[in-house]
């Protein structure tokens, strides 16, 4: 059994850490941190237990925080973390990835960059910000993000990006050069029979399913979708679920088959859980059937909505499955969603949840 | 700083306080020799590495949630620091 299993919360007020043991019974929140800067994500390195928490402060512009000691204390930088002068400045960190060394950082407006020494200093990957597309790239309401860091298993070199609203990209040589991947994606705020272009979908959120890495699953603001040749081709998979729109979705730790999403009820609507009810959707088949998961969770007056990292599953058996709220509630789930009960209450809006098992 | 002495050319700095806990070990109240707010952000960065990108962005420009005030006027970069000159790093009003 873990010694620890630590959920990282980002919020619009801070970061926290709720901690439990394997057990995951009993969870105590320690925080805010991180200055209660707002914190749109927070990522722990499995492989060293450093935590990271990337963010942006209307005063002071954006950083990327991290603690060696699961909380206690906390060091900052931006060291390189710009653009040119005369470009727009750098806003926010939006998104983190540690994998094998290195630390890959999403911002905004969006761009790639990345740590090879743990945080302290950042290098902006050019490349992407080189792709033909880029004058084209617009916005989406949360602004022109990179939010999706998905990396290859093993191939360093290879890895997946998701922008609001400008669509999923793929690099094969360590972003050096970058394709589009949204074919078979819709972008229904297109005038009709330009609703499949080369980019400018507004994906919300991609996760890679384990053990398969050409297997990825997107929210898009417009639909569910699941790819098997690595984003060369979508399909979608919303038949079965109460709406096209969501912000996050979760892979099972180790079914490829699994994935978890919380569908809202629209994007004109309120963007809350349908009809005021709140449920998670999993699929055990890759997304051609979802189960609608709601024990535990409120099922009258729930006019919350969930953001596009704010969903996670855990590495334990059977895996946790984690949500927060826009509204501060803390879910969680230790049996792959089939009973859920709060676990933190009265938080600021929360932007993320990762989670990290500690066996030390 | 009332009632302190300071060099005839030395400038006093004030810096607010959540900037101040940014950085351990850095000051509320700093004297240096400065003569342009450029210049004087250069030295705060000598002397805690990181302070510039907190008060300045990459356009390169003071951030737009932060005024610099030098003896009562809203500077820029580029504003010249005279001898002896009092200068306050203010976080604006900001936030939700």
């Amino acid at each position: 059994m873990p010694k620890k299993v630590l959920l990282l919360i980002g919020s619009k007020k801070g970061a926290f850490i709720a901690e439990s043991n394997g057990q995951r019974k009993k969870w105590t929140l320690r925080g805010p941190f991180c200055e209660t800067w707002p914190i749109n994500h927070i990522a722990g390195d499995p492989e060293t237990g450093t935590i990271y928490a990337g963010g942006g402060n209307e005063w002071f512009g954006a950083a990327v925080w991290k603690t060696t000691d699961f909380g206690k204390t906390w060091t900052h930088s931006s060291k390189g973390l710009n653009y040119e002068a005369g470009e727009d400045p750098v806003k926010a960190v939006w998104s983190l990835a540690p994998r094998n060394g290195t630390v890959y950082a999403g911002v905004q407006p969006a761009g790639l960059f990345k740590s090879r020494d743990g945080g302290k200093s950042w290098k902006h990957v050019e490349g992407l910000r080189d792709h033909p597309s880029k004058q084209h790239w617009q916005p989406g309401a949360g602004g022109l993000i990179l939010h999706s860091l998905v990396t290859h298993p093993t191939d360093d070199k290879k890895m997946w990006i998701g922008i609001s609203a400008a669509g999923v990209f793929y690099t094969k040589d360590g972003g050096k050069t970058w394709e589009t991947r949204n074919k078979g994606t819709r972008a229904d705020f297109l005038p009709e029979g330009q609703n499949y272009p080369e980019f400018g979908q507004c994906v919300h959120c991609v996760v890679m399913a384990p053990g398969e890495p050409d297997l990825l699953y997107q929210q898009n603001h417009c639909g569910m979708y699941r790819t098997e040749d690595g984003a060369k081709q979508w399909t979608s998979i919303e038949t079965g679920l109460p709406s096209s729109f969501g912000f996050p979705a979760a892979a099972h730790p180790r079914d490829p088959n699994t994935v978890y999403l919380i569908p809202l009820n629209g994007d004109s609507k309120g963007r809350y859980v349908p009809d005021g009810k709140a449920a998670v959707y999993r699929s055990r088949d890759r997304g051609d059937h979802w189960d609608k998961l709601t024990d535990g969770l409120p099922q009258e007056n729930a006019y919350f909505g969930v953001l596009r990292q704010a969903l996670a599953t855990d590495s334990l058996k059977p895996a946790g499955v984690y949500f927060g709220t826009n509204g501060g509630v803390l879910f969680g789930s230790r049996d792959e969603g089939d009973h859920w009960e709060p676990i933190a209450e009265h938080l600021p809006v929360i932007s993320s949840v990762e989670t990290l098992v500690v066996d030390r | 700083m009332t009632g302190v002495k300071t060099a005839a050319d030395a400038i006093v700095v004030r810096l607010p306080a959540i900037l101040v806990d940014l950085f351990p070990g850095s000051r509320r109240s700093v004297e240096m020799r400065a003569s342009s707010v450029r210049e004087m952000v250069d030295e705060l960065e000598r002397l805690w590495p990181g302070m510039r990108d907190r008060i300045c962005d990459s356009t390169p420009a003071i951030r737009r949630h932060i005024n610099v005030f030098i003896d009562g006027n809203k500077a820029s970069l580029e504003t010249p620091v005279p001898p002896g000159a009092d200068v306050f790093v203010l976080t604006a009003i900001s936030g939700g």
